[in-house]
């Protein structure tokens, strides 16, 4: 069952300061494969902190975990993610002949990921 | 203090756009390593941490360790071959090496784009419709009585913007700082920047024009219908009261960032808020200013401006500079596949293009200049390993408004600096073309208009 | 290494030595003109052409950051006019606010070979030197925007006077700067801090200061005079464009004495009202303002003439930019300076058939034919703002051929001309020599850069060489020949090389104690640090200073 959803695309504290060390780093690749979801959200689809899920847009998608965020934060229907190769795997390339492709309120569908006991990731 | 460290004052941190020139460096010598960074913000520190001398090749070709030289030669015979080369990136640089960079793609006949067009480039579309009514920072912490914050995360990603320049500080005709100022904070959600604001108005996704093209027509004195907050999220009352504020004010500052470039809208949405900022001086003396995000962005979009008379998006392949936004912007160019080689200058558009752009840059030889391992320069055929500016680079840069900037670099480094691998690869594809290339049917004759 | 020089067979105007159209020998060494050259020396046979010295522009707006947002803002004044790259020249783009490299190959082009950039605020002098030094061929400098600086005017008020005098050659030495400029001096603090309010009369208070423009003029006037400055304040009088404004224009130049001072693009200061209408169309007031200035030898201006078409005006007098937009309607820039100054900038397109636009070209051209010593009454448009420096042969034509003026006259709103003199004054025509002093010998005089604008030995090797043509708009466009420095740039009408000029700069003497009076207002006010404030040598390149002339020890001040 997937959910249509609207991802940002944003900066954090916590991601500038890790690309400054390394884009191949640890913590870099960790907070730029995980997006924030609304707690209600979450709990409709059955995820919880940790949880895969798979964001697909028109043009591509990804697997990333999911961090939950209270409702007067990020309300439902809404996703954060700080910039990475990972968020520019959902952005078109289409800029509307302004040269900006579009990272803020991509529409996105929003599954769960099922893994099985053994995490393959 | 130990014999092989030294104190560096009013070094300049260039990791965002507010390009903070108060940085008091220790510089351990002997280890090329800053380990203490006073005023810095969170982000600077660990700019300032985290770049010091890696044991990295010269110069990478293929993968093979090179020299600086031999990777010179390669990267001047690709631009020289290139029928549609492109130069990006140019954030992260020195205004030298922006200089050197456009003189590189008018030689070549190329297509030179920054950064912006990826970052505010809406914003400098819209300011070449609208205009801006604008001021320095210092205006803003000396006379800013309300400023508002849109589509932005300053907390995050411009911290000192609160505390060096528009929220904290205390100013000529606003003493008692923070508390002689009213914040006001417009976004989609709840961010760590929320906390700073006097007020929060959250407006609902894809919904900024429409809140600002309301608060344009109270400002005019016009009715607006309360079906906008129905429609934004935004009810009439908060944004009359919004407007009653904005009115009455002595002085006003609007800074805006990616959630009106980035989004649905793009230059539309700047042009409001810009459009907006100059209907408020009817009444009260109102300011706008996009909040930059690089060290250098603005640099790379004056000296692009002043050299072509465009500010980024350029194309040189006629003779003469051509902009166009959508033709010429390096998104559009990567992704319809029409560059056959591309010189990336401290940035890494690998990591954040879009996914068809990222692919075509596969397919075709890519030169890269960075201080560090990126996503792009472990794909490129030429790989520049270069000082880092600021750090290691003197040179000049410019802050988000403009005002331009003299680094005081912590320590040297063995690498070269972009502006002298620009310079030789100039100078190599200058050998290699005999001159400037002057497209066919360019009259063999100096012209001049 | 540049070969010597002998320019053969030319017609010689060097207004400067009095020569008015000889024939004689022209030569040029080590970037000099000597009295000889050996005989093996290139010869340029210059028979049936005009040789003057290169030309002088003492104010345009050509580059720094007020210029490249002007630049950037219109990419349309651009896209139709493209200048296309050479083998050896960078490539650029056009209009009223052309690319760096394009400006200096279109001022030589046109036979100029040094130019003053007119406004710039002391945190953007590092700017204006990086564009200028990507601005080739012609020699350069700018003035600095001090007239409506915080720090100095709280020195002034609380009567601070030798603390003011060093802060001032401190600014001027600190940013490299050429000569000191008020532009609407008073007018920042009431637009920035009480709601884009103006400055109206010269006895008015300035907003929290207990100062009027009358006083800081004065004081500015004085202390640029004792500095011994080799150009004195230049002035952009308060109340530009508005009906009446001569008045403010006679008494600011009244509170000259006797002192040195120049007013600039007067033209635009020299508007009168119909009698006892003061909201009503200005008139012209140029015959009494050009007689004050022939009268007052201390005097000295800058037409600033207005040319049809399309021009850009850009200011540092942000109030009058916002009242020009009214007019225009469309994009609009505002751009304040922390504690230094004000810019608006706003496209705009003067026609023939509107009354005040008429007007402006009317009195513009009364100033020129009105003026008894070219010598103080000089060349400008204000380039952007009156007009487009490409502009410049057909107003040389409009001064230099009367039956030309006439038929231009009768294409332009009729009742404006009504209201200028222009009429009575149609028969002037300039000599070749006139031109070359207003053009030429003139400004450099006026800026006291000695070795310009005349071709004496010691001058520098700038040398323009004209094809004598009746057509005197054609014959100003495509000067034959240009050597700057004594290399020849252009020959037969083309680029042969490119070429860097140098940049003049003043660095009057200051006691250093002043540095712990500006450090604390710094620390305090402005958002950039204190050390890295002054501009650095390394922005300098090729540079000369010109030496100032600092007076006996000034008279007390009450």
């Amino acid at each position: 069952m997937a959910a249509k959803m609207t991802l940002i695309g944003g900066r954090s504290n916590k991601q500038g300061t890790s690309l400054c060390a390394s884009k191949f780093g640890a913590e870099y690749i960790e907070l730029s494969s995980t997006v924030e979801m609304n707690l209600e959200d979450m709990a409709r689809l059955g995820l919880t902190n940790d949880s895969k899920v798979r964001l697909r847009s028109a043009v591509g998608e990804v697997v990333v975990r999911c961090k939950g965020r209270q409702t007067k934060d990020l309300p439902p229907g809404i996703l954060f993610m700080t910039y990475g190769p990972v968020s520019s795997e959902l952005m078109s390339s289409e800029t509307a002949g302004t040269g900006m492709p579009i990272s803020k309120n991509v529409e996105v569908e929003v599954e769960p990921v099922l893994v099985p006991a053994s995490d393959g990731g | 203090m130990g014999e092989n460290t030294k104190i560096v004052a009013d070094a300049t941190c260039t990791f965002c756009g507010c390009v903070c020139d108060d940085m008091v460096l220790t510089v351990d010598l002997e280890h090329h390593r800053i380990i203490k960074s006073e005023n810095a913000c969170v982000l600077g520190k660990a700019w300032f941490k985290e770049h010091g001398i890696e044991e990295r090749p010269y110069a990478l070709i293929d993968g093979r360790e090179a020299t600086t030289e031999e990777a010179v030669e390669e990267a001047a015979q690709i631009l020289a071959e290139a029928r549609f080369p492109i130069i990006y990136g140019l954030s992260d640089t020195t205004c030298e090496a922006q200089r050197v960079a456009v003189a590189i793609a008018d030689m070549v006949g190329g297509n030179l784009d920054t950064t912006t067009s990826v970052c505010h480039g809406p914003s400098g579309i819209a300011f070449q419709g609208v205009g801006e009514s604008t001021a320095s920072l210092g205006e803003i912490k000396n006379r800013a009585d309300m400023v508002v914050f849109w589509g932005g995360n300053p907390a995050e990603a411009h911290p000192r913007l609160f505390t060096r320049y528009a929220v904290t500080p205390k100013g000529m005709y606003v003493p008692n700082g923070k508390k002689d100022r009213t914040i006001v904070l417009v976004d989609v959600r709840r961010t760590l920047s929320t906390p700073v604001a006097d007020i929060f108005v959250q407006v609902k996704p894809r919904s900024d024009f429409e809140v600002l093209w309301a608060l344009r027509a109270l400002v005019k004195g016009r009715k607006v219908d309360p079906s906008v907050e129905e429609r934004t999220g935004v009810s009439l009352a908060v944004l009359e009261d919004l407007v009653t504020r904005m009115k009455s004010c002595n002085f006003g500052a609007l800074l805006f960032g990616m959630g009106l470039t980035m989004n649905r809208g793009r230059h539309f949405n700047s042009g409001a808020l810009l459009a907006l900022a100059t209907d408020l001086n009817e009444f009260t003396h109102w300011v706008a200013k996009p909040v930059r995000g690089h060290g250098n962005v603005t640099g790379a979009d004056n000296v692009v401006s002043w050299q072509t008379g465009f500010p980024f998006g350029v194309n040189f392949a006629r003779g003469y500079p051509r902009f166009n936004p959508g033709e010429f912007t390096t998104v559009d160019v990567l992704a319809r596949g029409d560059a056959d080689a591309a010189l990336i200058i401290a940035s890494d558009p690998a990591s954040n293009f879009p996914k068809a752009a990222i692919e075509h840059l596969k397919r075709i030889p890519v030169i890269t200049l960075d201080p560090k391992a990126t996503h792009t320069s472990q794909l490129a055929r030429v790989a520049f390993t270069t000082a880092t500016y600021g750090i290691s680079v003197a040179g000049t840069v410019y802050r988000m408004d403009d005002v331009p900037i003299t680094l005081r670099p912590a320590f040297e480094s063995p690498y070269p600096s972009d502006e002298q691998i620009l310079t030789a690869i100039r100078e190599r594809v200058r050998d290699l073309l005999g001159g400037n290339r002057l497209p066919a049917g360019t009259p063999l004759a100096a012209t001049v208009s | 290494m540049i070969s010597p020089l002998r320019i053969v067979n030319g017609r010689i105007y060097d207004p400067a030595n009095g020569i008015d159209g000889v024939v004689r020998d022209l030569c040029l060494q080590d970037g000099k003109v000597v009295d000889e050259v050996p005989p093996d020396a290139k010869r340029i046979d210059a028979r049936g052409m005009v040789v003057m010295p290169g030309g002088v522009d003492i104010h345009c707006h050509i580059a720094g950051p007020k210029v490249n947002l002007a630049r950037k803002v219109q990419p349309e004044d651009h896209r139709q006019d493209v200048h296309l790259r050479t083998r050896v020249t960078r490539s650029g783009t056009g209009g009223t606010v052309p690319s760096t490299f394009t400006t200096g190959y279109r001022y030589a082009a046109l036979g100029y070979t040094a130019a003053m950039e007119a406004a710039v605020t002391p945190l953007g002098a590092r700017h204006t030197l990086e564009e200028l030094h990507d601005t080739p061929v012609i020699d350069k400098g700018f003035f600095v925007l001090v007239g409506n600086n915080v720090l100095l005017y709280r020195l002034l008020q609380e009567g601070r006077r030798e603390e003011f005098r060093h802060a001032l050659a401190w600014w001027l030495s600190t940013t490299k700067a050429y000569a000191p400029k008020l532009v609407n001096p008073g007018a920042d603090e009431l637009w920035k801090g009480e709601r884009n309010a103006n400055i109206t009369s010269l006895d008015q208070k300035i907003g929290p200061f207990d100062l009027t423009p009358r006083g800081v003029i004065a004081a500015f006037i004085e202390t640029a005079n004792e500095l011994g400055l080799p150009h004195p304040v230049h002035i952009h009088c308060n109340n530009l464009g508005h009906t009446g404004n001569y008045e403010t224009t006679l008494e600011t130049m009244r509170i000259a004495e006797g002192q040195r001072a120049h007013i600039t693009h007067i033209q635009f200061h020299s508007y009168g009202s119909v009698a006892g209408k003061s909201g009503d169309n200005p008139t012209s007031q140029a015959r009494v303002i050009g007689d004050f200035v022939n009268s007052h030898p201390n005097i000295s201006a800058d037409v600033g003439a207005v040319m049809f078409g399309r021009s850009t005006s850009m200011t540092a007098d942000a109030p009058l930019a916002y009242m020009l937009r009214r007019f225009g309607g469309g994009k609009w820039i505002n751009a304040d300076t922390e504690n230094e100054s004000g810019c608006g900038i706003v496209p705009f397109t003067y026609q023939d058939r509107v009354y005040t636009n008429a007007l402006q070209w009317a009195i513009g051209l009364e100033l020129f034919l009105l003026s008894e010593d070219p010598w103080r009454m000089v060349f400008s448009t204000d380039h952007p703002n009156g007009g487009s420096f490409m502009s410049y042969p057909r107003l040389i034509r409009l001064l230099m051929d009367a039956e030309y003026r006439k038929a231009e006259m009768a294409k332009v709103n009729q009742q404006a001309l009504e209201h200028s003199g222009l009429r009575d004054c149609q028969s002037r025509e300039y000599s070749l020599y006139e031109i070359a002093i207003i053009t030429r010998a003139g400004p450099a005089r006026l800026l006291g850069l000695t070795q310009k604008g005349h071709l004496g030995a010691g001058a520098d090797a700038d040398v323009t060489i004209y094809d004598e043509d009746p057509d005197k708009e054609k014959m100003f466009s495509t000067p034959r020949y240009v050597i700057k420095d004594g290399e020849l740039v252009i020959e037969d009408h083309e680029f042969r090389a490119d070429h860097s000029g140098r940049l003049f700069h003043v660095a009057p003497d200051y006691d250093s104690g002043i540095e712990k009076v500006i450090q604390p207002f710094f620390e305090d006010y402005y958002t950039i640090e204190f050390r890295n404030y002054p501009v650095a040598d390394r922005y300098l390149h090729a540079h000369q200073t010109i030496p100032t002339a600092p007076q006996a020890a000034a008279a007390t001040h009450p």
